[in-house]
């Protein structure tokens, strides 16, 4: 397999001027996007997968997205200085010959006359960062504010995804909190931002984890048991242009592809890792993946819906971010160190899910209140 | 933004100088320029798209909508409703000073912004709240838009 002849350029722009005082970074990424999407008679609604180094504003093509109000299938932000888009015209004819996306934007623009370099602060800061949306905590309350009005969500249910978990940690002994906890210990917890305590919020810590892909050649003749790779699918979740919803994540985005991919649906599922910086991410997240319908996510997790081994959707089984570990405040890749776990017959014994065939993993990056990329993975055992 | 020349111009809402709440100054974009010194006159700007019809949050010259860059400015009216909002009492940076209410307005226009709620007892901030605009002064050419409840005689 390779990726000849399974992808094309039809359109190129290079913006006129030379000296730019009078437009922002974004703007100038948004100015050479259209461009380019004009001169290959396409539209920026056609747009399905962004490409884009560190000169995009933000982190990551997410302020790019947000600030063009694209409908990303695959987004990739790799950054390799100057040699970036060829990097990313590689991986985009990757991501085209697998049916990942179709219409791949490339984008590199700056305002190296300015002075800087470096990061550029993302066209969203005045409007959002400005009024105290950072710390995180406080935009994921603004989502769990919202969730309990419009579903009576309470923050007993919230409570209970901390206690599922923390039921988990006191299994794990590398665990950061290993004391079981009660929904009363969460909401005797004190007020960070309303409606979120304490309890509802991941623990700070340092530490890391790595995974290794490989061939199904080379997994062939390695003595572990293996993991295959059934399902990916990713999307971004805008404010989309001030019409936001803080009621859902990007994974009612990223979670239809994953499972097509796969070819399975959310019943399959033995066990889950979703991400849990915060309660309500793991409540909207339940919604979006298709574990409940939107916004029974609070019902779902009432008596042990999602405690090892027996409740309905056994997640976090490591203690997740919510007990366990949430090294350098991303927990990405301990959400997919505990599926591989588990999909190993090797989770804690107390919390391994029998005959663990099927796993999902679903992660967010970003924010609930505004902005987020989000990616879902299914996993199964070698021989699924 | 080309088709900004003729700015709205329409009622003011209060311009506080010393609001006695953080109020960082923004950083302004070049093409945000005339939004930025509305604000200090205490007039809130929309970008409307002429294509589609769409009120655009926050600002921008194309639209995100149906990516013309046919975009013009409005003036907003400044009344809204509180469609989520926090009590932030562990605040980092500028606002480590907390508590603080962080919430979302949905305009008269339509886009809900973030923004605070100011001028207002903490424990009795709702979804659905009635919120009119006031602008709390950050530098000399800008200032924030910022929300405080309606208070009617007798309330």
């Amino acid at each position: 397999m390779s990726i000849r002849g399974k992808a094309y350029i039809v359109g190129a722009f290079e913006h006129p001027k030379r000296k730019l005082p009078d437009i922002s970074v974004a703007q100038l990424h948004g100015e050479v996007a259209l461009g380019a999407i004009q001169d290959a008679g396409l539209s920026l609604s056609d747009v399905d997968g962004l490409f884009t180094g560190r000169d995009a504003p933000g982190v990551g093509g997410l302020s790019v997205a947000d600030y063009l109000g694209l409908r990303l299938t695959y987004m990739d932000s790799t950054e390799c200085g100057g040699a970036s888009p060829l990097y990313h015209v590689g991986h985009a004819a990757a991501a085209i010959a697998m049916g990942k996306c179709n219409v791949a934007l490339i984008t590199l623009a700056g305002k190296a006359r300015g002075g800087g370099g470096g990061g550029v602060a993302p066209p969203e800061d005045p409007f959002e960062t400005i009024f105290g949306a950072r710390p995180p905590l406080a935009s994921y309350a603004l989502a769990a504010t919202r969730h309990m009005y419009e579903y009576g969500t309470t923050s007993a249910q919230l409570a209970e995804v901390k206690v599922a978990a923390s039921l988990h940690a006191q299994h794990n002994p590398n665990a950061y909190l290993q004391k079981p906890m009660t929904v009363d210990d969460v909401l005797n917890s004190p007020m960070v931002a309303d409606p979120l305590h304490r309890g509802d919020c991941c623990v700070v810590t340092d530490g890391g984890g790595a995974i290794v892909v490989v061939s199904p050649e080379i997994a062939r003749d390695l003595p572990r048991w293996s993991v295959k790779v059934l399902g990916h699918g990713e999307a971004p979740k805008t404010s989309d242009g001030g019409k936001v919803d803080v009621t859902f994540t990007g994974a009612a985005y990223a979670a239809p592809p994953a499972f097509a991919e796969a070819g399975v649906t959310p019943a399959d599922i033995n066990y889950a890792s979703i991400y849990d910086s915060f309660t309500i991410a793991v409540i909207e997240q339940l919604e979006g993946l298709g574990f409940c319908e939107r916004g029974q996510g609070g019902r779902f997790v009432e008596n042990g819906g999602l405690v090892a081994p027996f409740g309905a959707l056994p997640f976090n089984t490591d203690g997740g971010g919510l007990c366990n570990n949430h090294p350098s405040n991303r927990g990405g890749i301990t959400k997919i160190i505990e599926a591989v776990r588990q999909l190993r017959g090797e989770a804690a014994p107390a919390v391994q899910v029998r005959d663990c065939e099927l796993a999902l993993v679903s992660g967010i990056g970003g924010d609930l209140a505004a902005r987020m990329r989000s990616a879902v993975l299914v996993l199964g055992q070698e021989d699924a | 933004m080309s088709e900004s020349a003729a700015a709205p111009t329409g009622p003011r809402a209060d311009v506080i100088d010393e609001p006695g709440m953080p109020t960082p100054v923004p950083e302004v974009a070049p093409e945000l320029a005339e939004f930025w010194a509305a604000t200090s006159q205490g007039r809130l700007l929309l970008r409307r798209c002429t294509a589609c019809g769409e009120a655009i949050w926050y600002p921008r010259p194309i639209c995100p909508f149906c990516h013309s860059t046919a975009t013009v400015w409005e003036q907003a009216s400044g009344s809204g409703h509180i469609y989520t909002f926090s009590v932030v009492r562990r605040g980092i940076g500028a606002y480590a000073d907390a508590p603080y209410v962080l919430a979302y307005v949905q305009l008269a226009e339509g886009p809900r912004v973030m923004t605070n709620i100011v001028d207002c007892d903490l424990d009795s901030v709702r979804i659905g709240q009635e919120v009119e605009l006031v602008f709390h002064r950050a530098s000399e050419s800008t200032a924030l838009p910022r929300f405080r409840p309606v208070t009617r005689s007798g309330a």
